[in-house]
Order: structure tokens, then sequence, then C-alpha cells
């Protein structure tokens, strides 16, 4: 989910008949001569392919074969395509196949056709927008099992595994039904960013604890200010809010309640209470930035980048994101959540993990090719690569080379993270296990911003969402401890 | 020669209709297919489930607010637009007075027909874009920019147009009301040209006033005009998409804030494409299928007139 919102054509380039048809269209190519009902049920789709398998090295742990094609499609969001591009040079030089390149916002309208026809890409990075949601596509059986990534050797150093080469959480991050089924390669912090220049000049010290950090917000109302802009059109944004201050409020154990779908996830939970009433306090006292409800995410971080908001909440792609519209001596800086009292997690705890992900498609023709794709990716090489094409950090432990210089922002959240213990940086799993779950709560979290219902009903909505989820049969595997 | 002029014809009429029963019936009768089934969309891995996917869909708030939605535009579009488009139509061809009984247009009516028409040259996608900033929710907004200035509104609380639950559905209405009156406005003013000089001249000698003259002669004599212009624009109604998708909030095919713009396309497409309920999706495609349909033939059907012969 890392770069979720960095698309802003939603729809617009997408024309669903012509999708509907086309899907339709294919699922007519791939099932001739029969009735379409049994056709639907019973076609497999892309069972005759030839596969394309070599011999088994320790260099090449998953047999690819010298030449043949690789297909990569790429999400072009905040942090482009151009490091996909220059890894795929890598790639050829190692292995030569004919290599078909694919860069674009709209991953569903591209992509569920291909599914549907049993011909997809060799690897994708499925996010943004328009990703094709992972629980559902592993529902589908179309997500390759990555465990067999985990095991192999390390590209770097083949007396070591994949997995011991990755920052912790990361493996975690990519389970569904009790397996790895992404590579989350994009190691991203979430909180809520503010400029350190604007600090300067007002003479704010940074907030550790919720009354600080409304203070601020007071004073700034009073020099015109608005306090916190969020990108209303996109509720996404306000939940990471919502979210990491539950976290911190009711400690781990609350954030595994709400991705465990337990029935006190939200109605129950003093920590849901509280937060949820603190953040409806700033709309409450009107701190938020006029209009910043129904704002999108480019026009609300621009304004915030215009001076004015105070603070924003985002993920570390923030920075890359808003590159043009960023002041020369905007001093970008990341805040982890504020404290209530009382507080289970300490100011230092983060919401820190895997973003964006990368998958290879069970029914890949160059399946191999596409695991060895993933593989080189957690090589120190492509690593530095996409830091410096990209701005920001890989869950290759140690993987950016020092000499790479990264901006004001992205520097504050690598002091952040480095700042907190492994074992206090959270992150959330229900927004890939539970799509429908997550919207309901972002729907509900809009309401609550534009002061439509109160903390009371939202955490009856929440709690109504966890309650439909736990219907889901994907629930009983996907627990975490 | 009979037999040949058939085999020509049906030479030229092969091609297309066998593209369009391929295109078109085929992925609609698949349509209909795979709303009995449980398809998640990303495979071709799916079970029979009879009617659940219909019987769960009257029984769907969403879905059920989407349709209410759906009927108010299918009510307000088509009678805004063409009555709007009837007058503006009327008066750039006949409205005009004056001179020595010259049945003629306002003053700058050639104008006016192009001025009218510019909208609905720009594509949806534009016109939404366009419209998004013209409604923006803070003081960058066009609107909520003007009304500041004039002192309508509070800077501090601008009106965030499209995050109003009562106001969001009907500023989309609006665009699609100004988009459309262009084009119903030179649709009626060819219609209205085609209708002989002499019966206007005729009722003006008898002393019709303007609204007697479209009343009693304009309207009917463009009766069939109008009658296909209901039936577009109550397909248009029952679409929708692409403005409601770009310009309203929420995270995937808009329609918010809370359901309040939903329409039965966007709410099908988040089925289809994000939730994974595919069959469900496709069950809501054969309803709106079937609700078009039922629409066209009831406008048809109840519009009937005796055609005038002029």
């Amino acid at each position: 989910m890392g770069s979720t919102s960095t698309s802003n054509t939603h729809g617009e380039g997408l024309s669903r008949r012509n999708l509907i048809k086309r899907s339709a269209a294919l699922g007519l190519i791939a099932v001739p001569t029969m009735s379409f009902l049994s056709a639907c049920a019973s076609s497999g789709g892309g069972d005759d392919q030839e596969k394309q398998k070599g011999e088994v090295t320790k260099d090449n742990p998953f047999g690819v074969t010298k030449g043949g094609t690789l297909d990569v499609v790429i999400f072009k969001g905040g942090f482009g395509d151009q490091y996909a591009i220059e890894w795929e040079k890598l790639y050829k030089a190692k292995y030569g196949p004919e290599i078909s390149h694919l860069g674009t916002q709209e991953i569903t309208g591209k992509l569920q056709p291909r599914f549907n026809a049993g011909n997809p890409p060799d690897v994708v990075d499925n996010s943004g927008a328009q990703q094709i949601k992972l629980d559902v596509l592993h529902k589908n059986g179309q997500l390759a099992d990555l465990t067999e990534l985990l095991e192999a050797p390390a590209p770097d150093d083949p007396s070591k595994k994949v997995k011991d080469i990755l920052v912790p959480g990361t493996a975690d991050k990519g389970f569904i039904g009790g397996k790895m089924h992404s590579l989350n390669y994009v190691y991203t912090v979430w909180g809520v960013w503010y400029s350190g220049k604007m600090f300067k000049d007002n003479g704010w010290e940074v907030p550790k604890t919720w009354d600080a950090f409304l203070q601020i917000m007071q004073d700034a109302k009073k020099k015109g200010i608005g306090g916190l802009a969020h990108q209303g059109k996109h509720p996404y944004y306000i939940n990471v809010m919502i979210m990491d201050l539950i976290a911190k409020t009711g400690g781990l154990e609350a954030m595994k309640a709400i991705d465990n779908l337990e029935k006190n996830a939200f109605v129950g939970s003093e920590a849901a209470k509280q937060s949820i009433e603190a953040i409806y306090e700033i709309v409450d006292k009107g701190l938020l930035m006029p209009g910043t409800n129904s704002l999108d995410h480019i026009e609300s971080q621009t304004a915030w980048n215009e001076g004015k908001a105070v603070f924003i909440p985002s993920g570390s792609w923030l920075e890359n994101e808003q590159l043009k519209q960023t002041p020369e001596d905007f001093d970008m800086k990341f805040l982890p959540m504020p404290l209530l009292p009382g507080s289970k997690l300490p100011f230092e705890a983060i919401r820190a993990g895997a973003g964006e992900p990368f998958i290879v498609p069970e029914k890949a023709k160059n399946k191999a090719g596409g695991l060895e794709f993933l593989r080189l990716m957690c090589s120190k090489e492509w690593s530095t690569s996409f830091a410096q094409q990209a701005n920001s950090l890989t869950i290759v432990q140690d993987g950016v080379d020092k000499s790479v210089q990264l901006r004001s922002g992205t520097k504050s959240a690598v002091e952040a993270v480095d700042a907190c213990p492994v074992e206090q940086r959270f992150d959330y799993f229900y927004i890939n296990w539970y799509s429908e779950m997550d919207e309901s709560i972002r729907t509900a979290s809009a309401e609550l911003m534009a002061k439509r219902i109160t903390p009371a009903e939202w955490l009856k909505r929440a709690q109504a969402a966890v309650d439909k989820a736990a219907e889901d049969p994907a629930s009983k595997n996907n627990k975490r401890q | 020669m009979q037999q040949g002029k058939y085999r020509f014809v049906t030479g030229f009429l092969i091609v297309p209709v066998v593209l369009y029963a391929v295109f078109m019936i085929w992925p609609y009768m698949q349509t209909f297919g795979y709303s009995f089934t449980n398809w998640q969309g990303q495979s071709q891995e799916m079970s029979f489930v009879g009617l659940d996917n219909y019987t769960a869909l009257f029984s769907d708030s969403v879905f059920l607010k989407a349709l209410w939605h759906n009927i108010l535009l299918l009510f307000f579009l088509p009678v805004a637009t063409i009555l709007l488009a009837l007058f503006f139509a009327y008066m750039v061809n006949v409205g005009g007075r004056g001179g020595a009984g010259g049945i003629r247009g306002v003053a700058g009516s050639g104008f006016y027909k192009i001025l009218f028409f510019v909208p609905h040259v720009l594509s949806i996608a534009i016109l939404a874009v366009l419209w998004r900033a013209i409604y923006r929710g803070d003081v960058a907004g066009l609107i909520n920019g003007v009304f500041i200035k004039l002192g309508l509104s509070d800077p501090a609380h601008p009106i965030e147009w499209l995050n109003e639950p009562d106001l969001v559905l009907w500023c989309v209405a609006f665009v699609l009301l100004w988009w459309g009156v262009g084009f119903y406005l030179v649709l009626f003013s060819a219609a209205m040209q085609s209708v002989p000089k002499e019966i206007y001249e005729a009722a003006l000698l008898d002393g019709a006033s303007r609204t007697q003259s479209f009343f009693r002669v304009t309207l009917p004599l463009l009766w069939d005009t109008v009658q296909t212009a209901w039936v577009y624009l109550a397909i248009l109604a029952m679409d929708c998409f692409a403005l409601i998708s770009v310009m309203t909030p929420g995270n995937s095919y808009g329609g918010g804030p809370d359901h309040n713009s939903e329409v039965m396309a966007t709410y099908l497409m988040r089925n289809f494409l994000s939730f994974g309920k595919s069959g469900y999706a496709c069950a809501m495609g054969v309803v709106i299928l079937g609700l078009t349909l039922i629409l066209s033939l009831v406008t048809l059907r109840i519009s009937r007139r005796e055609r005038i012969e002029y």
C-alpha cells in the first residue's frame, strides 16, 4: 500500500464498459464452444502454457533459463518507474531475456483481463489506488507462494538466506492466509509531517504529548494557519492517524485486536474510545485547515507545502510525491504520533514497515524469472539503485550505500526509525486482508472529520465493519500473534 | 436479380452483425451467466449460486441508495435539460420579435448557439476535472473564492460542495445539465428549422404570443425529437459513472461522502474490482440493463402521439 494514493486518475482513464467487455471478451477467447455457465466454472485458463525452467544452481536457485522472456508491470506512482528500468538492464545483463516493461497507474485495468485469461505477467508492483486487492488475488489462487524466495540464498552472500537480510517484519507484511505472498519492498514510515522552517519561525517545540500537539495547532489558528490538513477525499490518510493513536494508546494488543477482528476491537476498547475522541477534538475545536475535508491528496499536500497548515498525515513517500511543490527551505520533518495520557507505547513508537507489494503471479509463464527478479531486488546493488531513483529506503538491511544522499524528510524518517526499538514498531495488516472493512472504516472516518457523526457512532460503524469481515472465510487463516 | 441484391446486402451486413454479436451481445449474455455465480473476477474459478446475488442485492442498503439516486436523476435530468434546451432553442430560433414579421431568433442568437454548444465538445474527463476545481472545497475553489470575496461565506468555513451530503448529487447533476443543454439546443434547433416558416407566420398573424406559439406550434411539431432526447437523457441518468467517480470523495470510484452520491454504476465497479465480488457486480449490471430497457420502452410507449404531418 506504500503509495496508495499517488495516482490521481480515479476512474478517468478507465472505462467501465470497456473493462467489463474486455474481460468478458477475454473470457470468451479462453473458453470457446461451451455454454457459458459450465464454461465459467470449468476453465482453468492457461494450464497448457509452457513453463520456462532451467537448471538450478546456488547462484540461480529458481532455475531461470537464459534468454526467454520476462514480463514486468510496475505501478508508476510516487516512485516513478525509472528504477525498474534500471533493474531490468541489470537483469538482462545476467540472463539475457526479452523484457517487456509496462509502467502504469491502471494496474487493475491492465491486468485483470490477463489474470482472468491465465496469462499474467511475471512480476507486478501491485500498488496505487487501482491496485488489484491482494486478498482478492489470493482467494483466486493467483499469487505465487514466496516461501521459496525467503528460503533461497541471499544474492550478495549465498551463505545467508533471503529472509535473513530483510528488515524484521517484512515477510509478515506479505502474509495472506498464513504464507508470504507479496514482497513489500519499500521501507515505509507512517505518521504526521511538518515543516522544520515553520516550527523554527514560530518557536515551536516538537510536541510529544497530545496537549502540546493541540497547543501548537491552537497557536497556529490564532496566526491564521490551519492546524491539521488531511487528504479528505481519500480518508485512507486520516485513518493512519486514528489507527496510530489507537496502537500507541492501547499498545500492540489494541492493534492486533483490530487485525484479528475481535469482538471488542473498537466498541468496548478504551484505547479506541480515547483515540477517536482525541481526533474528534481537533475537528470540534476548529483546528482543521478550512476545506481540507474535501481536498484530494495533491491539493491538500500542496496547501500544506504552501504553509496553510502545520501538520499533515502521510507515509514516507510524501516527500518524493511533493518534490515539485515543496519550497527550497521547507525542511520537511517526520513526527511520530504524539501521546495521549497513559499510553502503553512511548512517543518514539512508530508505524513502520514494508510497503509497495511486489508479487509473482502463480500462473506466470516465467515464474522462475519472476522469483529471481524479486531475489535480485534484495541485492545491495538493486536496493541502492532504488534509493537513488526513488528517494526511499528498501527493506534490505543496510541495503543502501552510505554514499546515497537522502532528502530532509526521508532523513528525519530514518532517524525516527533508528530511535524506535524494533519491538515498538507496529504495522496494521487488515488493509491487505479485508478490503471491504477498510473501505467502511474510511467512510466512517470521513463522516467524523466532517462532524456528521459522533465518536460513539464512529466506534459503532468501525465495529460493524469488523464484525462483517469476521464472516469472511479468509478470516480463519489471517491471524497474527 | 432479387437474389443478387440480397446476397449483396447480406455481404455488407454480416461482418458488422457478427462483430456486434461477439463484442456486445455475447458479453451481455456472459454477464448474465456470471451473475448466477460467485465469480471473484481474478480467475475463472467460480461456482453456481443461483439467485443469491439478486436476493442479496435487494437487501443491500447501499445498492438501494444508489438505485434511489439514479431514480432521482432520472426525473430531474431529462425534465430540466429538455425544458432548458427547448426554451433556449426557441429563443435563438423563433423567439425574436420586431422587424417586418420575420421569424428569427433573439439578437446574437448565432453566438449563443456556439456558446451553448462549447461544453459538449469537452470530454467528460476534462469536464470532471474542471468542475472539481470550480467546486473545490477551500478558498482556492472558484465558487468559494467568489463567495468569500463577496462576503457570502466565511473563509474559515467554506462550503465543501462535494462533501455535503445534501448537495453533492445535485452538484454533479448540474454539471450534466450544463453539459447536455447545448447539445439538445442544437438538436432542437435543427428540428425547429425544419418547421416551415409559414406556420409561425400564420400563428403570428392570428395574434399568438410567444408562449402560445411555443406550446401550440413548436412543441407539438417537435414531439418526436423531444421523445428521442428523453430516452437518451434517461439512459445518461442511469449511468453518470465518470463524473461521480472523478468528482466525488471516496477511495475507489467516488460515491461519497458516505454514499450520498453513489449511483449503481460506481457501486458496481467497486464490487467488481475492489472487493472481488464480481458475480454480485454482474447481477447489478443485469439489473441496470433491465431497468434501462424497461425505461426506454415505457418512455417510447407513453409518449407516443399522433404524428403531425407538415
